[in-house]
């Protein structure tokens, strides 16, 4: 029998199995940040040890840093503490760091791609649940516990239960105003967000192969949102192109090499799956979420569902939701009022998204009720940004594009929602207070938030787009 | 890590489906450097209103179930963030075992390496417990490592749990896996030598 895609990069990786347990799997990439890193660096001194592979490993400070007047000390005392400790464990440990005011700076999984650390055929690790997000090029990216990076930090390996295999297959062609985000939405408003629990899920179909890789990124980077271990998406000339001549990439014949070797990591044609989906693209319209996990989305005109259509267990939650949310069931969400705009995110802060929102904003104004947090994820993306124009189109509609970092998407720096707001947002999390104490998150695309902005109330952006 | 082989402990009653990490500990809460004093603001924002004072209604605001070691709670606990502070706050407020009818996959793996037992039951005993918890706030729960089982004190109601082997005998012995992964560390030099993999991409 044939292997699939994830069977064929896991096998490459494994250094030994232990009978009856976990899978002692080599782990090519480490990428760190401040939050979930300080223990581990902590055990290591505890231990006596370094870093096993320095080269492997490279950090970056995201989850704590203002979005604004990055040049001058974080305000916040703890924030500020976490980004210290961050600086002062790489030297100690000689780690690459890309903190604060580096050029390469930004969102963990935003740098990895960009910089062409993340590769086809890897496995890669962050104490992070969106390092899903690289599955997008080939790879087995996944988020550990603390814990667990000081394995990797120790080892450059981790113990590994073999996850199950699902495939979900997106065929056809995308409507005017879908994007990349509405498929993901879709797909966990499908099966739930506890539904892809236990499983690698290998993301296919002609509607998959047709999108970008920063598109692909956004798809792969929910995986966690259905409870999946990852995603993953077959390399192939996208792939190929995005990767060639990025900083760390193969280069020359390294890279020949290198594509050779990729373009086998395929799922073989007799390969079985322990589960398997099928949607046609025609299905999905822009997606919105009403309550508080990422499985309670509809389709943006759609009403929210009733107590009749759901099983008797998850009537309690559901409830529950609602009142979080202050929304009844069976209510439309288009045209409620919304004060507040996030775009960003490890899920939506790519040059491409910028360069779709600034694109439906030039020419418009943001409504005179409206906050907005635009964010891009990299220094990088910001320069990009900057050098297109994007940062005055943005300025001349209303807004104004700010410094990297994760922002209003966790509540964890200065970037908040306030309680009782509601917020429509690009990231990936509308948990109950994930954007701030009380506040209240509807997961959408970028396009859907642009257009939001500007009527200051939620709009169906087929209805607005030309 | 701390050995497991048996606890008996009354158990406090959530039930409550898809219970994610940003609930059991809030992103600002994050920002210690040791693993110390999370219990102090386990489920922040449901056990205390906006003045920081314990909200009535809250389970662990009533006194009843003080010292129990055990939290019982609706399937797919400790969805979302992987953040490893989620099993550190239920550890540092005092439990030992998380009962549910499923648990996600990175709160799993955290608090089996923090010496935190998780324990998926069937949806129907998981509701048996929490039927004979609202009967009786006094009721315990017994958990069986060795013999992988947990049952109902003082009734015929039992379950046999799983677990890898692996895990077990290290919760069993308080071992950890990176004790386990630097005793091999010639066997990870050899695969980085060997790999026909690493070469193309290295």
């Amino acid at each position: 029998m044939g292997k699939t895609l994830f069977e064929k990069v896991w096998d490459a990786h494994v250094v030994t199995e232990i009978a009856g347990g976990p899978s002692v799997l080599y782990i090519d990439k480490h990428l760190v940040h401040e939050v979930t890193s300080p223990q581990a660096f902590g055990g290591l001194e505890k231990r006596g040890i370094g870093l096993f592979r320095l080269d492997r490993t490279v950090a970056t400070a995201d989850h704590n840093v203002p979005t604004k007047d990055q040049n001058l000390p974080i305000k916040e005392i703890l924030s500020r503490q976490q980004v210290d400790k961050l600086t002062e464990n790489c030297k100690k440990f000689g780690v690459t760091l890309y903190g604060l005011g580096h050029p390469y700076q930004g969102i963990v999984h935003v740098i990895g791609p960009e910089l062409g650390i993340t590769l086809p055929g890897m496995t890669i690790v962050c104490g992070d649940s969106h390092t899903s997000t690289h599955g997008a090029f080939g790879s087995i990216a996944f988020g550990i516990g603390t814990s667990e990076v000081e394995q990797v930090m120790a080892t450059q390996c981790l113990m590994q239960s073999k996850a199950k295999t699902m495939r979900i297959n997106i065929d056809g062609k995308l409507g005017k105003g879908v994007s990349s985000k509405d498929i993901i939405l879709f797909i966990i408003s499908k099966i739930s967000a506890a539904g892809g629990t236990g499983y690698f899920v290998e993301y296919a179909g002609s509607a998959i192969r047709a999108l970008s890789m920063e598109a692909r990124m956004t798809i792969c980077n929910m995986s966690i949102e259905m409870g999946a271990r990852g995603g993953i998406i077959a390399p192939d000339q996208t792939t190929f192109d995005y990767v060639k001549g990025r900083e760390f990439a193969p280069k020359g014949a390294k890279y020949d090499e290198a594509v050779a070797y990729w373009k086998t990591l395929q799922t073989d044609a007799d390969a079985k799956f322990d589960k398997e989906y099928k949607w046609s693209a025609e299905e999905i319209t822009p997606m919105i979420t009403y309550g508080t996990n990422p499985g309670m989305g509809i389709g943006i005109a759609e009403p929210i569902p009733t107590e009749a259509s759901m099983e008797e267990s998850n009537r309690a939650t559901f409830h529950k939701a609602l009142e979080y949310m202050d929304f009844k069931a069976g209510e439309k969400l288009i045209g409620k009022t919304v004060n507040y705009v996030f775009i960003g995110s490890c899920t939506n802060s790519r040059i491409e998204d910028l360069r779709e929102v600034a694109a439906f904003l030039k020419g418009k104004k943001k409504a005179a009720n409206i906050n907005a947090y635009i964010i891009p994820g990299s220094k990088q993306v910001e320069k990009q940004a900057q050098e297109e124009g994007i940062d005055k189109i943005l300025a001349e509609a209303g807004f104004e594009l700010r410094e990297p970092g994760c922002s209003a998407c966790l509540g964890m720096n200065e970037d908040k929602i306030p309680k009782g707001e509601y917020c429509v947002s690009t990231s990936n999390r509308n948990f109950e207070g994930r954007q701030g104490p009380g506040a209240r998150t509807l997961l959408a695309s970028p396009l859907t938030a642009a257009a939001t902005a500007v009527a200051g109330k939620i709009v169906d952006v087929r209805g607005v787009l030309i | 890590m701390e050995k497991f082989t048996t606890i008996v402990s009354k158990a406090v009653p959530l039930p409550i489906e898809e219970v994610d990490t940003d609930q059991i500990i809030p992103a600002r809460f994050l920002k210690a450097t040791t693993k110390d004093g999370f219990g102090n603001n386990l489920f922040r924002d449901w056990r205390y209103d906006d003045k920081d004072q314990p909200k009535a209604d809250f389970i662990l605001n009533d006194a009843s179930y003080k010292g129990s070691k055990i939290l019982v709670a609706g399937k797919n606990f400790g969805c979302g963030s992987s953040r490893e502070h989620a099993a550190w706050a239920l550890t540092d407020y005092g439990f030992k075992v998380v009962v549910s009818s499923f648990f996600a996959d990175i709160f799993r793996n955290n608090s089996l390496n923090n010496g935190l037992l998780p324990v998926q039951v069937s949806q129907d005993f998981l509701n048996t417990i929490f039927e004979k918890e609202k009967a009786d706030k006094q009721v315990e729960l017994k958990v069986d490592l060795v013999a992988q089982t947990i049952e109902i004190v003082g009734t015929d109601l039992k379950e046999s749990f799983e677990i890898n082997n692996y895990k077990k005998t290290c919760m069993i012995n308080g071992y950890d896996d990176i004790d386990y992964l630097l005793s091999i560390k010639d066997k990870i030099e050899d695969y980085e030598k060997t790999s026909k993999y690493l070469h193309i991409v290295s």
